[in-house]
């Protein structure tokens, strides 16, 4: 399928397990292959799922990445889910992820990713999207660049607007009104 | 007032062409209505049974004439002529076409206006003191603060999705005009002993159907740290707030339920992380930000204009104004004006593009060109020379907002209500209008006193209710009739309660018989006239009210309402939304 990756849109071999109904965390067949498991998967498997160096591990919105602890660094693909696109739990997710478990592999948003989110999710340190597959790759793409500044510190700019650049006061401001 | 610079006019331009493009991509069905509906929100826009509404922007409720004669230009080209006020200070157009909206932010961003998080779940406008930089009791100018919020949550990445709407506001002054414990997060901006400026913080305040009293989570924050604090706030509640229910996600349901211990524990360990790093706010980010809010002008007077007091003496409309819509402004011979939009017979809040060019020239003429929204949906010039107050005065009273009624009983706050709102149990604005068409006497108000009104068409509270002194609620609609219920005794300010129910709920038409009541008890009850009816209701409680209220049946002609008071259709409602929902 095809993601976007460093602004670019790519193929990819990675596949996402989800259990299907009946299927617990226990008991679900993890196949052979780049696979992108569930958190609680990971948990209930961790043993099996130790021995492979193709496995990554997906977050959904309602749990907590600290809860990996120092498995966080065995990883080059961490996935957070969106269940719906308004849900936003997901950008803490990834927030903590990157900035207090120093995560430094891929993050991949996946599930319901859409055009309008992707310049915020790119912020809070996403850097691989999956779109919905209803929506145009290309069309998505261009979310990345709806803004071309910003005020606040988050993953991608780890200083605030007012360290960054010279910013007037009320004098020169002053000129540039009227 | 803040003045944008290029980055902040290069955001806001972005964020036109942002919305245009996603307004293209809605008409032609590339954007689903769910899809779309949050973008939309969050540029301040919510759709009504027969069109849009569009919520602006009034960063903490200050506006320059220059900008309030856009909005008169708004209300012309767009809309029906008028635009309303909210409780949240800002402003809303009512009948706009969603093609043209992409055409008004372009014109907002103009003027350094926009409509960004004025809706959806998300930081919303920051809200202030109206007497900010005049007012006698101001400790620190919250304005720098408020500005350097607006901006740190202005497209704050991480937030913007967030369980359920979140308001912050923010005070400087001893006493509290911002409610700020009715807030998501309250800020109280102040010094301590060492004469170090810091935040008092609050959190987990709001109305609604479950009604909080904001508790404090940090008793003094020092200056550099309230950006990352709020951060961590916020991060903490966008992870732990609920989602499964919209009427439980605001974030006082998430702090009732762990206890306010034990939040401020996971907010500080978050908040570790983050302590002096480098969203700590820096000594000339503040002074560049304080720039902006400089005393104006000033001329040097003498004390205050004696011959106001003979105009007074003269002329009893305006002693009446001078007394109760004029304050007193820190600097010699200046005075803080109220413009009521309160006129009795008018919805509150209403103004006509014809006032909003008028009051914006008269701004320019008298008040340096500023103007603020106050969360009673009034309107203040800050600076008034005293020895203009005679001419202002007359200039107001042919625009009609000279009503000499500022704080008094006919200064009701109202949400829409049921004409205008599809959530409302019942109507709000006609109520209002009874009510101050029942009580205009003035006379009568004066012997009343110090006493605030709010009327809410159902429990979401955009009227605040909780907080009036008589608060009034839409419950139900049955047999033809709208029932309200009546609480007394809630308080906004430094002494913050919320109101407790009297008794059944009642009728359109018996509720200002049933205020007439209550207002009979506070007369008979009161120790003297300085006693207000907030103290007299803590004083003696519930009970006496109560018993008054309900001892007698209401006349007959009031068991019923008549044709001309009786609901109007749901389906004929007006499209409209509510000021703060
Ligand atoms: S405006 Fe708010 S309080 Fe009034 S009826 Fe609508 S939702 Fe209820």
């Amino acid at each position: 399928m095809m993601i976007i990756r460093d602004r670019t849109i790519v193929g990819d071999d990675w596949q996402v397990l989800r259990l299907r109904d009946q299927e617990t965390p226990e008991t679900t067949m993890v196949p052979d292959g780049k696979i992108i498991v569930p958190f609680k998967v990971w948990l209930a498997q961790r043993a099996t799922l130790l021995q492979r160096n193709d496995i990554g591990v997906w977050f959904a919105s309602d749990e907590r990445p600290e809860d990996l602890a120092e498995d966080v660094h065995r990883f080059t693909v961490i996935a957070v889910d969106f269940p719906k696109f308004s849900d936003g739990r997901g950008y803490s997710i990834a927030y903590n992820l990157r900035a207090r478990l120093e995560y430094s592999g891929e993050l991949r948003a996946i599930g319901d990713v859409l055009r309008d989110q992707l310049f915020y999710l790119r912020r809070v340190g996403f850097d691989v999207f999956e779109p919905r597959p209803d929506r145009k790759i290309d069309d998505a793409l261009k979310g990345l660049d709806d803004f071309s500044e910003v005020y606040q510190i988050s993953f991608d700019q780890k200083q605030p607007l007012f360290r960054r650049v010279v910013r007037q006061g009320k004098s020169a401001a002053g000129l540039q009104d009227d | 007032m803040y003045c944008y610079d290029e980055y902040d006019q290069r955001m806001i331009d972005e964020r036109v062409a942002q919305y245009r493009d996603q307004v293209r991509r809605r008409l032609s069905n590339e954007l689903t209505e769910t899809e779309f509906l949050p973008l939309r929100l969050q540029n301040g826009l919510y759709m009504q049974i027969h069109g849009y509404m569009l919520r602006i922007a009034v960063p903490y409720g200050l506006i320059s004439s220059r900008q309030m004669r856009m909005f008169a230009h708004i209300a012309r080209k767009y809309d029906r002529g008028y635009g309303h006020f909210t409780t949240r200070q800002n402003i809303q157009f009512n009948w706009l076409k969603l093609e043209e909206t992409p055409d008004i932010l372009a014109d907002l961003a103009s003027v350094q206006m926009h409509a960004i998080q004025t809706s959806g779940n998300c930081v919303r406008n920051i809200t202030s003191d109206e007497f900010f930089g005049v007012a006698h009791d101001e400790i620190v100018d919250p304005r720098p603060y408020a500005e350097i919020l607006r901006q740190w949550s202005t497209f704050h990445p991480e937030f913007a999705y967030l369980p359920r709407k979140f308001k912050i506001a923010i005070s400087g002054a001893k006493e509290d005009r911002a409610a700020i414990l009715a807030h998501d997060i309250g800020l109280s901006v102040t010094k301590n002993a060492q004469g170090e400026v810091g935040f008092r913080v609050f959190v987990g305040g709001g109305l609604g159907r479950t009604p909080i009293i904001g508790s404090e989570i940090c008793e003094f924050l020092p200056w550099p740290h309230v950006l990352t604090y709020v951060e961590s706030i916020l991060r903490i509640y966008n992870q732990l707030g609920r989602r499964d229910n919209k009427h439980k996600a605001r974030i006082k349901i998430l702090v009732k339920a762990l206890g306010i211990e034990e939040f401020k524990r996971l907010v500080e360990e978050d908040w570790a992380d983050l302590k002096n790093g480098p969203g700590t706010l820096t000594r000339e980010e503040v002074d560049r930000m304080s720039s902006f809010f400089t005393d104006p002008e000033y001329e040097v007077l003498a004390g205050n204009d004696s011959s106001l007091k003979a105009f007074m003496a003269d002329n009893r409309n305006f002693s009446h104004w001078m007394k109760h819509n004029v304050r007193p402004h820190r600097v010699p011979g200046y005075a803080i004006v109220v413009l009521s939009v309160k006129k009795p017979g008018n919805a509150p809040g209403d103004v006509t593009h014809e006032q909003m060019d008028a009051v914006a020239d008269l701004a320019d003429r008298y008040s340096f060109g500023e103007m603020r929204i106050t969360h009673k949906q009034n309107l203040v010039f800050a600076d008034i020379k005293q020895t203009d107050l005679i001419a202002l005065w007359h200039e107001l009273t042919k625009l009609e907002l000279a009503s000499p009624n500022i704080g008094m009983l006919t200064d009701i706050i109202s949400c829409p209500g049921a004409e205008f709102c599809t959530l409302a149990n019942a109507r709000s604005i006609p109520l209002s209008k009874l009510i101050a068409e029942r009580f205009e006497n003035l006379d009568f108000q004066y012997d009343i006193g110090e006493i605030t009104l709010n009327i809410s068409g159902c429990m979401n509270a955009c009227g605040q209710h909780h907080i009036g002194n008589i608060g009034i609620t839409g419950v139900e609609k049955k047999n033809h009739e709208e029932w309200y219920q009546i609480s007394i005794g809630g308080a906004e300010g430094n002494d913050c309660s919320l109101g407790k129910i009297l008794g059944p709920s009642l009728i359109f038409n018996q509720v200002p018989e049933a205020i007439d009541r209550i207002l009979q008890v506070y007369l008979r009850e009161r120790a003297d006239e300085g006693e207000r009816f907030i103290d007299v209701v803590r004083r003696i409680g519930h009970v006496p009210f109560k018993d008054h209220v309900y001892a007698t049946d209401f006349p007959d002609e009031l068991v019923k309402s008549d044709d001309k008071n009786t609901l109007i259709p749901a389906q004929h409602a007006v499209p409209f939304y509510s000021p703060r929902f």
